[in-house]
């Protein structure tokens, strides 16, 4: 099939597994692997779902980073949005996989739903303005989470509500920013902190990149000497991307490299840009989890569409909740740890049963190792 | 039977009210001057609260029944009406009976259209013709508008299933070939696709069938089926993982020869979807001994339901009963159960 076969084509896939062993057998001592991390929870999941660990030599190790827009977003979010489905009379619409992330007492959301709340999905957030013109009498949040890739649709939304004059509808916004995220793990990298391991590059996102472009990646390069290179979630962009790490390192080389070029360029979708930047200014700071606080990381309604902010329109108190402290999807977001190391994976936590958010996402590294990953030797 | 009713069906203009299941005159002119036209057979035509079924030969009766909700309820390829039938048909039909006879429960929502409940008993009743099965009783229910999402069917069906003939999924062993019937997802992203408002350019079509003529031929063959299922919600993915459990074993899967329509892998990577996971409706996994595998596959192909059948892989000794596949790269990796719904990626 036209753009999907030629990406997952066998024989290429075998070639370039073998030029990857080529170029990476022999490079460093066995103890040391070239370590790259795949930032994005897309490439996680497909390289967990075609099996790609199978094809790549034992000096190739990949470590998943927190690139899973489900999974980053902190339990005390989750909590706000529980809070905001029971306490007003509201419908509150999100994306499908947020409805199952357990929040504080293992609520979630769509326990709440099941206790009364009004809490709906939705494949796209104009379905949340639509129901929000629809039913003038009742008040509609969107729970907006995401990356780059999501931002744009939730701007076009608040633009949209603003023209059809709604006074009914409001954005809960959680946006976050990718490159704040990538500073955090180089400098946490750099300094080994949080045991967070040091990795030799990145792959990088594609569906972001497509947004937001190549240039903001390049401060990995020029400040702290880690090659990255731009991939798509198809299996052979994943193994293109590790072979092109492999070569950069190999050459003491460390630019930013798009393998991506069918849809990322250097500058990325300037009109998606504008159209973020007219919606939504930068919080001073947000936090994710495993990660922490990190400064100008996400975003929030700009003041002029402040009566489509939900946290302006309604109060909500912090969350207290705690983590199960024995869940590791912190140390799992971080890259520190994989899933198996969690002493609750796949026993206590499983898909049907998600302790952590890392198991709840098809993104997830919890969910993707346990969903593909399991082996009956094993 | 002639009844006088003081004024007919107003079918292209009316609604269901709240009359239409009160058991009076309405309802009485909704079942006469609807379901039983369409419906027409001679145990229907006697009028009474239960079917009287002659049973036509010796042997074991199979039963089954399913409850249909879906929304839209007419996508492309078919409707609830014909889906109602083809589902319940085909799950008697699996365990290789014969299906003979069918109820029909209708939940019908107040203020629903009789034009539209007209258009889905007409399929229903052409369904019904087209697969060999009789709609031999039915009930009528109305609930208040908001309280159902325009209309629920429920049908049961009986079959025949002959001496001989024993079709069980305990009777799975290593060593067994999986074939599938045809290409996978087509009814899934159909229905999805109606709903979304996706438009392709080339229109995915729900796979809705009845598959007793094809079971049929399979039986024919002379190839010692051990099992059949059809991979309806959940998929194929789905399904194995139940069989597996249930059978004991372990199932290797090989993704390559696993028949997918383009359109769907297409719309399926849009969406970030597994196709192993989209429902079927008119597919069939067939498990019988790998040396007897080709000749139940051309028998298969001989059947229009089966054109597209292929062997996707075989049963191995696990107790762990997973489902394990070799991917078109080469690598290995689980089949897993679905965990809750599957949803279209975020990112
Ligand atoms: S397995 Fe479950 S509990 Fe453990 S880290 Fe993953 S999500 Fe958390």
């Amino acid at each position: 099939m036209k753009y999907i076969d030629e990406f997952r084509d066998s024989g290429l896939a075998q070639k370039l597994a073998a030029a990857i062993k080529n170029e990476a057998q022999g490079a460093r001592p066995a103890a040391q692997p070239f370590r790259f991390m795949e930032f994005c929870g897309g490439h996680t999941h497909a390289i967990f779902r075609f099996g790609l660990p199978d094809l790549l030599p034992p000096e190739i190790k990949m470590i998943h980073g927190p690139g899973c827009p489900v999974c980053v977003l902190p339990m005390a979010k989750i909590d706000a949005a529980i809070q905001l489905a029971q306490r007003y009379p509201l419908t509150l619409c999100t994306y499908g996989d947020m409805m199952r992330v357990p929040g504080g007492q293992r609520l979630s959301l769509l326990k709440a739903k099941a206790a009364g709340a009004d809490v709906r999905m939705v494949l796209s957030p104009h379905d949340a303005v639509m129901l929000a013109k629809d039913n003038p009498s009742r008040e509609v949040v969107f729970f907006a989470i995401g990356f780059e890739t999501t931002t744009p649709p939730t701007a076009v939304i608040v633009k949209q509500a603003q023209a059809l004059g709604l006074k009914n509808f409001s954005v809960f916004c959680n946006h976050v920013l990718t490159p704040p995220a990538l500073k955090w793990l180089l400098e946490a990298s750099a300094e080994g902190a949080d045991g967070v391991p040091p990795s030799d590059g990145f792959v990088g996102p594609s569906h972001v990149s497509a947004i937001i472009g190549t240039r903001p990646y390049e401060i990995a390069a020029t400040a702290y000497g880690k090659p990255v290179v731009i991939t798509g979630f198809e299996p052979l962009d994943v193994l293109q991307a590790i072979l092109m790490l492999v070569r950069q390192v190999k050459a003491g080389r460390a630019v930013v490299e798009n393998e991506y070029a069918r849809a990322v360029t250097a500058e990325g979708n300037v009109k998606a840009q504008a159209l973020m930047a007219e919606v939504f200014d930068l919080r001073d700071t947000f936090e994710w989890r495993g990660l922490g606080w990190i400064p100008h990381s996400a975003l929030k309604l700009k003041d002029a569409y402040g009566a489509f902010d939900a946290e302006k329109r309604f109060a909500l108190e912090p969350s207290t909740a705690k983590e199960n402290p024995a869940c590791q999807c912190p140390a799992i977001l971080r890259g520190a740890k994989s899933p198996e190391e969690c002493k609750l994976f796949g026993t206590v936590c499983t898909p049907e049963n998600p302790i952590g958010a890392c198991m709840v996402s098809s993104e997830g590294g919890c969910a993707a190792c346990y969903s593909y990953g399991r082996r009956k030797d094993e | 039977m002639t009844q006088r009713f003081e004024r007919s069906l107003d079918i292209k203009n009316g609604r269901v009210d709240m009359t239409h299941g009160s058991g009076g005159r309405a309802m009485a002119q909704l079942i006469d001057q609807l379901f039983a036209k369409a419906f027409d057979n001679p145990a229907l035509a006697e009028g009474n609260d239960q079917a009287r079924l002659a049973i036509p030969a010796a042997g074991r009766l199979a039963f089954s029944t399913d409850s249909y909700v879906i929304s839209p309820l007419f996508f492309a390829g078919g409707d609830i009406g014909s889906l109602a039938v083809h589902g319940t048909v085909n799950d008697v039909a699996l365990s290789g009976a014969k299906p003979l006879w069918l109820s029909a429960g209708f939940i019908l929502e107040e203020g629903f259209p009789l034009a539209d409940l007209e258009r889905i008993v007409t399929s229903m009743a052409k369904a019904a013709q087209e697969c060999g099965v009789q709609i031999v009783t039915g009930d009528t229910k109305v609930v208040e508008k908001g309280k159902a999402d325009g209309v629920f069917i429920n049908t049961a069906g009986v079959g025949l299933i002959a001496e001989g003939v024993d079709l069980s999924v305990h009777n799975i062993r290593a060593g067994d070939a999986i074939i599938v019937s045809g290409t996978l997802g087509d009814h899934g992203v159909a229905v999805m696709a109606q709903r979304e408002g996706l438009v392709f350019d080339e229109p995915v079509l729900s796979d809705s069938a009845a598959l007793n003529g094809l079971i049929d031929n399979m039986i024919k063959s002379g190839v010692a089926i051990h099992a059949l299922r059809d991979p309806t919600r959940g998929g194929l993915a789905t399904s194995l993982n139940e069989m597996a459990r249930a059978a004991g074993v372990g199932m290797r899967l090989n993704e390559a020869a696993i028949p997918v329509r383009a359109s769907v892998r297409g719309v399926c990577e849009i969406l970030g979807l597994d196709p192993l996971y989209i429902a079927n409706e008119g597919k069939l996994i067939a498990f019988c001994p790998v040396a007897q595998a080709q000749t139940l596959l051309t028998a298969m192909k001989g059947h229009e339901h089966g054109r597209e059948a292929a062997i996707i892989g075989e049963v191995v000794e696990d107790d762990h009963a997973f489902v394990e596949m070799t991917t078109t790269l080469g690598g290995q990796r689980m089949v897993d159960w679905l965990a809750g719904e599957q949803l279209p990626r975020i990112c």
